[in-house]
Parts: C-alpha cells; structure tokens; sequence
C-alpha cells in the first residue's frame, strides 16, 4: 500500500516537469503577444486589440515573475502558477470558439472508446493468435512466408490501410458507410470498418512483437522439462509457454490502456468520428493552443496511470514479484 | 572574386542546413567505412551481412534512393536576367538542385490538369475550338503526350518529378533525425548507468517525462510554435525553400526529442551491465580516468546497440512523415514530401472516375524504401546481435 502510494508521490514531478515543457513551448518560445497577433490577423492589429484577447483570457499576467505585487503574489501571480494550477485541478478553460474545453472532452470520450477498445483487444487477440500458429510451425514454409508476410504489413504506412480499406468496402462494395458516426446500437454499422482496419494495421508489427516474446521463451530451461516429460508440442505452448509470456505481454499492453482514452488521430479524422482524437487534429488545424495543451497534460496523465497500473499488474500475473 | 565566378555560370548556391547536414553525414559514414575496414574485428559482423542476398538486394535498392537524395541536396538559385539600370545581380526566389537539372523534362512540361499515366489527352474534359470552328466539350491533347509515366496531378505536375523529389525529405527525416538524437542519448545513457546516483535519477527523471507526453502531441505542439515564429519572422528567408528547410530540420530535432529515450534507456541499462564486467574493474585498479574508460572500454562495447535501433529507427521515421503530414503537422506544405502528396490525394479516390496515380505512386516509391529499409535492419541486427548469435549456434 505505500509503495502505491510512493508511486502516486512519485508521479507529481513528472506532471511538473510536463507542465514546465508545455507551458515553455506555449507561452515562452511564443509570447502572448505573439499568439494575439496571430489569432487576430498578422497585419493591422492594434495594440488596443491585443491587450482585450490577453485580458479575455487572462494571459495579461507576467510570465514567471510579478515585480509589481507583494510577498507571496509576486510567485502567486503570475501566468506560469495561474496556468499550472488549472490543469492540475482539470479545468482547462475554454477554446477559441467559446465552448468549455473540459465539456467538449467528456461528450467525445464515448466515441474513442467505441473505436479504440475494439481495436485494442480484437488487435491483441488477433496478434497473439497468429504469432503462437507461427511459433508452433516454426522452422517450416508457414512460418517463413509469415515472417515475410509480417515485413510487408509493416512496411506499408497506417494511411494506405485507411485510403484503400474505406476504397473496397465502402465504395466498391458498398456494405458499410465509409464515415460518420450516431450514438447507440446503430453505432455498429459505423464501427465495424475502423475498427477491422486498425487491426489489420496492426498486425504486421504486433505478429513480429509477439513472436519475438515466445520465441524467446521457447529456449528456456522450462520448456525443455515440460518436453522431457513427455507433453505434447501444442500443450507445451499453450500451457506453458504462452502464460510465461503473459508477464511481457501485460507490460506492453496495460501501459497504453489509459491512453486509448485519447483515441486515434489519424483513424478518427479519416473516419469523420467525433472523439478525442479528430478533436486533437481539429484544434491543430485551428491552431487552438488552448486544447492542445489540454490534450498534452491529459494524455501525460494518462500515460502515467499507465505505468502504475503496469506495476500493479506484475503481482497479479506473477507471484514472484513482490512490491516494494 | 566569388560573386564574378557566380555571375559567370549564372547561378549561386544555395546552402540549406539539411544540406550541410546531410553532406556532413555522408563525410561521417564515409570516416567510419574506412575505419572499419582496416580493423577486423569489427569487419567481421558485416562480412555477414554481405554473406545474406536479401541484405544486398535491400541495400542496392536504398543506394539508388541515397544517390536520387544526395542529387537533390545540391541547391542554386538562378540569376535573372540583368536589367541595364542595376549593376547588382539579382538570383531567383526559387532554389533548383541537380536533380531537377537532370528531371527538366518530365518538370517543364506543364499540363493543365490531371492526365492518367502515358495517356495522350488530358483527364477531364475542357471546352475547346474543333477544326471546324465549332466549340464542344473533349479531352484536349496534352503539352507532352505519352511521356509522363505516372500521369499528372490536378494542377498538371509530373507525378514521377514529385515522387523523386519526395526522396530527399523522406531520406533526411530517417537520417537527420538520429543524427541530431544521437549524441544525447549515447552521453546520457552511458553517463546513467556508469555514474549512477542522482546523475541516473536526473536522467531517468528526464526520459520518463518526455515519455510521458504523448509524442505526436508534442510534436504538433513544437512545429505549430515554430510555424508562429516562422510566419512573425517571414522577412528572414529569402526563398521558399530556406523556409520549408527550418521546419524540415525543426520536425527532424522534435522527432529526435521524443524517439532518443528508447535509445538512452538502452544504453543505461547496457552500461549497467558492463561496469560490473572484470575488465572494467582491472581498469579501475590500474587508475584509468573514468573518462578514458567510458571511451575506450564501454563506448565501444554498446555500439552494437546503437548502430542496430538506428538501422530500425530509419523506416519508422520515414513512415511517421505522412502521419505528421496528414495531421498537418509535417514537413512545409509547399515541399515535396509522400505524406503530402497522399494528403493532398485523399479526395481523389472519391473522384468519379477514379484518380488513382498519385496515390500509387507515392505508395510504390513508400513502400519499396521502407521495406528495403525494414529487410535490411533485420539482417543487420542478426548480425550484430550477439544474443541472437548464441541462439544460432546452438
């Protein structure tokens, strides 16, 4: 129970230290000023009208340091501890078109989920799959043409798997809507497609990865036992084998089970669903630094929940591991 | 004296940083070949690599890619005709390299729109005037008939010409970016595991924070800030290119940023490994600096390490490149690059008639790179790798 929350103690640095990064990149390297001018046009601005966008969004504070306060507010008062206090309590304001950030991001959690938890287990389950059917005809034609199979699927980039799915399905065969999204169980219809494509994108890496991890096991002492004894090939993988592996496998995997809350960027925005992900490229597009940098710490957040839930998880997989 | 030979030729160069760079790459491999070969030992693990067809075949391929690169690394500006008022030499906003002396062909010949590969007419049809005198709607005949072997995009550009150029974007981001990397995560890495103590925890501190933040994030986060300084400084860049260069070597050091941590983490816990090595201890015992140790016993025994997570680093980054660029957060929009190209291609594909070349295009010029690539580090790693060695031999 300490070292739980050792851990939690231990993540606070960290989300100061990302907090330090971002407010360098957004308020440092371009001031205020500078983002002023550009939200409100490059040319003709007055400095009339720069002074009203700092004051509407409170950024009329000084950087790091108020010489004009006194005691404590001379730190206090300043944009650098405003800022930071606000993402650490999760009130991340509003965006440039008026609408509250924090809101915006609970109403599109839904619909990553819907794309991103599919994804991640049928990926998984998939990947293993096909990666123990490898290792059990190892030293085979099967195998070989699966490992080349696998660097052709790796080679091929994340956007052609999109362009050319939604290309066949969607348009030749015409079985599914290529984009859009409704909430419900109508959601399926429009689920299905992304969903199969991220898998198949998926595959080329994740079938080596995997492969990888049981190959490795296979040359350990154990395996050689459990063949002495006299087990059958298939039972000494699946049995043996495949629950050794689960320890590197949970590693890889519970640490991005937080992050799939941010969705996918390029699957969304091609697919027209309204989650996380199509709302980070719509803010870049937009150049809303207000929801990028929401975004940044979020996903920070998130990631490190992901490590602690990875050491968390030692200990239910393997008994050996003893927190401390 | 420099500026008569520049008036004479009537073109001036044009040193862009990725040049520079990359030409300082290339003068730095070209140091390590010959290094190599005089020493045995290190010889042997690429004597391997040149036992396997596959490796070669991959590396023949990346070749014609490197030298396609290297040609257009070479930029000049024109210089405009001289106008009698001024003396001074005036040179062309416009940067040309020397692939693009060798491309002249298939670049001037300027249609006005799409046309499908070696087709003779354009791909959309245009009101024109008939022998007759009668006007009607048809496919009129292009510029250059028959010679754009993979057809022409919407505004009549060669889309072979583009896919050449994309090379060199596509070669500098794989490169460029562990380059710039490098240097931090071999110092950092070897200085955690060998000190160790609160030089590690400042290390690991770092790394898990830039880890921590999701990478095309900070990415997005970077470039667009960059992009805000390069639009408020707009009168720094004389040509289009050097502005699309600053970003290019921007998005090279952001991506280097966030991908040296795997790197770095790598190399702690090699170093690790060795300082605990009996040759390290009798090094100690004789009162060899710590510096002359790190150089001498353990930079060289995690090389291995190095050379192998560049070798697979290579084709990630290339393929990372059109992602960024989709998100809009790539390379300038005016440079050549396949993410752009695909980018700009997407919609085509919802055309009707289908407009399909771009897009294949870029995917075949992609594709066979990044499997070379992908083929290659795969034997290099077999090769240097001295666990998968042990695990041949048996």
């Amino acid at each position: 129970m300490s070292y739980i929350f050792r851990r939690i103690l231990y993540a606070f640095p960290i989300l100061m230290g990302v907090n330090l990064l971002t407010f360098f990149l957004f308020f440092v390297v371009n001031t205020p000023d500078d983002m002023a001018r550009m939200q409100l046009g490059m040319k003709h601005v007055t400095e009339e009208a720069i002074d009203n966008w700092k004051e509407e969004r409170g950024y009329d504070r000084p950087l790091l340091w108020n010489v004009t306060a006194h005691g404590s507010e001379q730190f206090t008062e300043t944009l650098i501890y405003i800022e930071s206090l606000k993402l650490f309590k999760f009130e991340f304001g509003k965006a440039d078109d008026g609408r509250s950030i924090g809101r915006d991001i609970e109403e599109r959690m839904g619909p990553s989920l819907s794309i991103a938890v599919p994804i991640f287990i049928i990926g998984i389950l998939t990947n293993i799959t096909f990666a123990l059917i490898m290792v059990f005809f190892r030293s085979t034609y099967l195998e070989l043409s699966g490992v080349v199979l696998t660097v052709v699927l790796m080679s091929i980039s994340g956007l052609f798997y999109i362009i050319g799915g939604q290309f066949l399905v969607g348009k030749m065969m015409h079985l599914v809507p290529i984009s859009g999204y409704v909430g419900g169980f109508d959601s399926f219809r429009f689920i299905i497609l992304p969903v199969a494509i991220g898998v198949i994108s998926g595959i080329g890496s994740g079938v080596r990865w995997y492969r990888t991890i049981f190959l490795e096991e296979m040359g350990k002492d154990y395996v050689r036992t459990a063949r002495a004894k006299g087990l059958s090939e298939f039972r000494v993988l699946f049995h043996h084998v495949l629950r050794n592996a689960m320890i590197p496998i949970l590693t890889g995997a519970v640490v991005v089970l937080p992050l799939l809350f941010m969705g996918s960027l390029i699957t969304e925005s091609f697919f027209g669903i309204p989650g996380l992900g199509s709302y980070t490229i719509e803010a870049i597009n937009a150049q809303d630094f207000a929801i990028v940098r929401a975004m940044v710490f979020l996903g920070a957040v998130l990631y490190i929940i992901g490590l602690l839930l990875t050491d968390l998880s030692y200990t239910l997989v393997d008994p050996r591991v003893k927190l401390s | 004296m420099v500026d008569s030979i520049y008036a004479l030729i009537g073109a001036k160069p044009l040193f862009l940083w990725t040049d520079i760079l990359i030409w300082f790459l290339v003068a730095v491999i070209f140091f390590g070949v010959s290094y190599t070969r005089r020493r045995p030992h290190l010889l042997q693990p690429w004597r391997r690599v040149s036992k396997s067809r596959l490796a070669m075949w991959s590396l023949a391929v990346l070749m014609v890619y490197v030298v396609i690169g290297l040609l257009d690394s070479i930029h000049f500006r024109y210089s405009l005709e001289e106008s009698s008022v001024q003396k001074e030499v005036h040179y062309s906003v416009e940067a040309h390299t020397l692939l693009d002396l060798l491309l002249s062909d298939i670049r001037d010949s300027g249609e006005k729109s799409y046309s499908s590969p070696m087709a003779k007419n354009l791909f959309v049809q245009e009101s024109i005037e008939r022998e007759d005198g009668s006007v009607g709607r048809d496919y009129p005949l292009l510029q250059s008939a028959e010679s754009h072997l993979l057809g022409t995009d919407k505004v009549g550009q060669d889309v072979l010409y583009q896919s050449l150029k994309s090379v060199r974007t596509g070669l500098v981001i794989g490169t460029l970016t562990t380059l710039i990397m490098l240097p931090f995560a071999v110092l950092l890495g070897i200085m955690a595991g060998y000190y160790r103590g609160w030089i590690d925890d400042m290390v690991q501190y770092t790394y898990t924070t830039l880890n921590s933040i999701p990478g095309v994030l900070l990415i997005a986060a970077a470039i667009l800030m960059i992009q805000v300084y390069i639009d408020n400084n707009a009168s720094l860049f004389e040509t289009t290119e050097e502005r699309a260069d600053l970003r290019l070597l921007f998005l090279c050091i952001i991506l280097g940023v966030t991908s040296w941590t795997g790197l770095c983490r790598l190399l702690r816990g090699e170093t690790l490994k060795l300082r605990e090595m009996d040759y390290i201890s009798a090094a100690h015992a004789f009162g060899v600096s710590n510096l002359r140790i790190i150089t001498r016993h353990i930079l060289p025994n995690v090389m291995h390490v190095v050379l192998i997570s560049v070798v697979l680093d290579f084709s990630g980054l290339v393929l990372a490149e059109a992602v960024l660029s989709y998100v809009g957060v790539g390379v300038d929009p005016t440079m050549y690059s396949w993410g752009n190209m695909i980018n700009g291609a997407r919609l085509e594909m919802a055309r009707e008639p289908v407009v399909w070349w771009t897009l294949l295009a870029s995917f075949l010029f992609m594709f066979t790179m990044v499997l070379a690539a992908n083929l290659f580090s795969d034997v290099v790693r077999e090769a240097f790798d001295p666990r998968l060695q042990s695990r041949g031999d048996k």
